[in-house]
């Protein structure tokens, strides 16, 4: 693909809230996990929780928007003067030239698991105030986004579980390539509920401790929330040092099962090779690979293989959800902001929680942050139902 | 404008909505050979499927693999192959309920099963899973808009990567007490195989361009419902053009402002 300029990108995480909190959390290796005391849910797990969610006030235009998830995605966006980056591209290209590519798994769901604590005793009904389009529907998050800056171009939520905000960065290259737009929004936003809570620990699928990404012993993820966006744009005459970029991103599926994946990691190599390939770049010019590493046994088991398969033990690779959590439909754009920092920092980022590195795995794999030379990475993100999706990100000489 | 032309061949279709159980039959009757004749929608029974699968699938997994394959069955194409699009306005409405349902009572220990069907791209896995594709699968929600919005982003797979690609758009209902709140009547949904050059199956060729006009409507008032009250039946315009061989330009409903006017070449 030909190379597009991020000219503006910001993380909200259990980490801290903008880029410097992340990349000060990043350097210390330190972990934004805690013990679950989300709402009313009892289980035994540990959660990465953004701290001051709901504190965020809608605009009051955008109301009936209100719900975790929008008052997440409006913390991500004033983060880091994004927000006004976006509207100086709108200024630039007009409001129907910037469109809006947002990842979420889950968007509001929250408020319909409390509309349905308040169901009406007689009827049923749910609350009058619970509004379904502009709270629990996937497109909630990006049709918030497309009023909160009044854009009147394309906008698309894509929900594909833990992949969903990698594979924005994809379908906004193609709309950027044709033409259809100037700029794009893509990004990920996905919030605490109890059905993915629930849902993970119903699959035996959380750890009761700190998720320990590749550890030998391994036992889970803890469930996390985050928003991160990107400002893509196509890259100038004249590229500035230092300006980072995609450079190229892969897409595949497992075809093999909805929650598990594929044993030999099959279609994640493929998405690697694919995004190598649209990359142009050979293995060996990656400097780092922020993993998935979810920190299941099947998931890091699977990812591990092909990773190895594909680059040896030659490339620097960590996951970072040790520190973050997995930030499920937002961790795609999360990871890429994580290698847009390490790009930018020459940081490689350590994973914080893993104390044992799995010996099965022959990767040169971080245990500790350090400093080092990063002029390619790559992200993975894979997701139930099979999604697989690869990205690279490079700086410009 | 765009700087690249939307541009793709229509070599599949396939169909399924209330009153309309295949693509056969409606286009029969968006030709006007044969009336409406208003009724539930019937799923067939997958058999692509393993016979557990099959007895276990869900409506929206039915009703997308029946679409899926009757477009790519025309175009005679290798399912294995294809890249797909799905695009949906919500998820499986009625596993959404029976989760939300048991999360508001004392016993909150859902099912895996049900969680796993609860993802926005669970037809989709389905489809990887029943196909044994492994190529790229995009899973978009777009709300009322999210025909255009799958519309928009098979053109790119298209036009950009170059790859025939399988659109599935397609809608459920949810049951009460969330119908009162999104009122979907009914399963139904549009699947059209799209490919970056013509060929001797290709039945038309279709170009997208932005636009601030209003939809073309279904003279006919029943299948106008249709087109209003199910998502991805918003391409009804289109395939009635499309039928009765009435080439130019049909503009589709998007998100407002925004509409997509498409102009429809014979082959």
């Amino acid at each position: 693909m030909t190379p597009l300029l991020l000219s503006s990108y910001t993380a909200t995480t259990c980490l801290g809230c903008g880029l410097d909190a992340t990349l000060a959390s990043l350097r210390q290796g330190r972990s934004g996990l805690a013990p679950c005391a989300f709402e009313t849910v009892d289980l035994a797990t540990w959660i990465g929780e953004v701290a001051g969610v709901d504190d965020q006030q809608l605009p009051d235009s955008l109301r009936r928007y209100d719900c975790r998830n929008n008052r997440l995605a409006q913390l991500g966006l004033e983060a880091d003067g994004f927000a006004e980056h976006v509207r100086q591209a709108i200024a630039r290209y007009g409001k129907t030239r910037v469109g809006i590519f947002l990842g979420t798994s889950t968007a509001g769901i929250l408020q319909t698991e409390l509309a349905y604590r308040r169901r009406d005793p007689v009827s049923g009904a749910l609350p009058d105030d619970f509004i379904y389009r502009c709270t629990h529907n996937s497109f909630s998050v990006a049709e918030f986004t497309r009023d909160y800056f009044g854009l009147e171009g394309p906008a698309i939520a894509v929900s594909t579980a833990c992949s969903s905000s990698a594979k924005v960065f994809a379908a906004a290259a193609r709309q950027l390539a044709l033409g259809s737009i100037d700029a794009a929004i893509v990004g990920g936003v996905d919030s605490l509920c109890l059905t993915t809570l629930y849902g993970f620990a119903s699959l035996q699928l959380t750890s009761p401790l700190p998720c320990r990404p590749y550890d030998v012993a391994r036992d889970g993820i803890s469930v996390g929330e985050g928003a991160a966006f990107a400002l893509l744009e196509r890259t100038p005459a004249s590229l500035p040092a230092g300006a980072l970029l995609l450079l190229g991103s892969g897409e595949t599926s497992d075809a093999y099962h909805m929650s598990s994946p594929h044993p030999e990691g099959l279609g994640a190599r493929l998405a690697m090779q694919a995004a190598l390939r649209s990359a142009k770049l050979n293995p060996a010019e990656i400097d780092y690979i922020n993993l998935h590493g979810t920190a299941t046994p099947a998931n890091d088991a699977a990812e591990g293989k092909a990773v190895a398969a594909l680059f040896g033990d030659r490339v620097a690779c960590s996951s970072t959800k040790g520190a973050t959590g997995h930030t499920l439909g937002a961790a795609g754009a999360v990871e890429a902001v994580i290698c847009a920092l390490a790009l930018g920092h020459d940081l490689l980022p350590g994973s914080p929680q893993t104390e044992n590195l799995d010996p099965a795995f022959a990767l040169d794999y971080l245990l500790r942050s350090r400093d080092g030379r990063v002029r390619h990475a790559l992200s993975n993100s894979f997701g139930f139902g099979g999604s697989n999706c690869s990205l690279i990100f490079g700086v410009a000489a | 404008m765009n700087a690249i032309p939307l541009t793709a061949w229509i070599e599949g279709i396939g169909f399924l909505a209330p009153g309309l159980p295949d693509w056969p039959t409606a286009r029969a009757v968006l030709r006007g050979e044969t009336a409406y004749d208003a009724a539930p929608a019937v799923l067939p029974a997958p058999s692509i499927l393993p016979a557990a699968e099959r007895r276990r699938a869900s409506r929206v997994v039915k009703l997308t693999l029946a679409i899926g394959l009757e477009a790519a069955a025309e175009a005679a194409a290798d399912v294995s192959q294809l890249a797909a699009v799905f695009a949906n306005s919500g998820a499986d409405g009625h596993n959404c309920h029976a989760l939300c349902e048991q999360l508001a009572s004392a016993d909150r220990q859902i099912s895996p099963t049900r969680f796993h069907n609860s993802v926005h791209n669970a037809a989709a896995g389905y489809w990887g899973i029943a196909t044994k594709s492994m190529a790229p699968c995009q899973v978009i929600c777009g709300y009322d808009a999210s025909f255009g919005a799958g519309l928009l982003d098979a053109l790119g797979q298209v036009v950009v990567d170059q790859q025939p690609t399988l659109l599935i758009a397609y809608d459920s209902e949810y049951p009460e007490p969330l119908h009162s709140k999104r009122n979907t009547p009914d399963c139904g949904g549009v699947a059209l195989l799209l490919t970056p050059t013509q060929t001797a199956r290709s039945q038309a060729q279709i170009t997208v361009s932005p636009s601030t006009a209003a939809a073309d409507r279904l003279a006919d008032s029943e299948l106008e419902a249709l087109r209003t009250s199910i998502p991805a039946l918003r391409a009804l315009p289109l395939l009635q053009k499309l039928v009765r061989g009435e080439f130019g330009p049909v503009c589709l409903d998007y998100l407002p402002p925004m509409q997509l006017a498409v102009e429809l070449q014979p082959c």
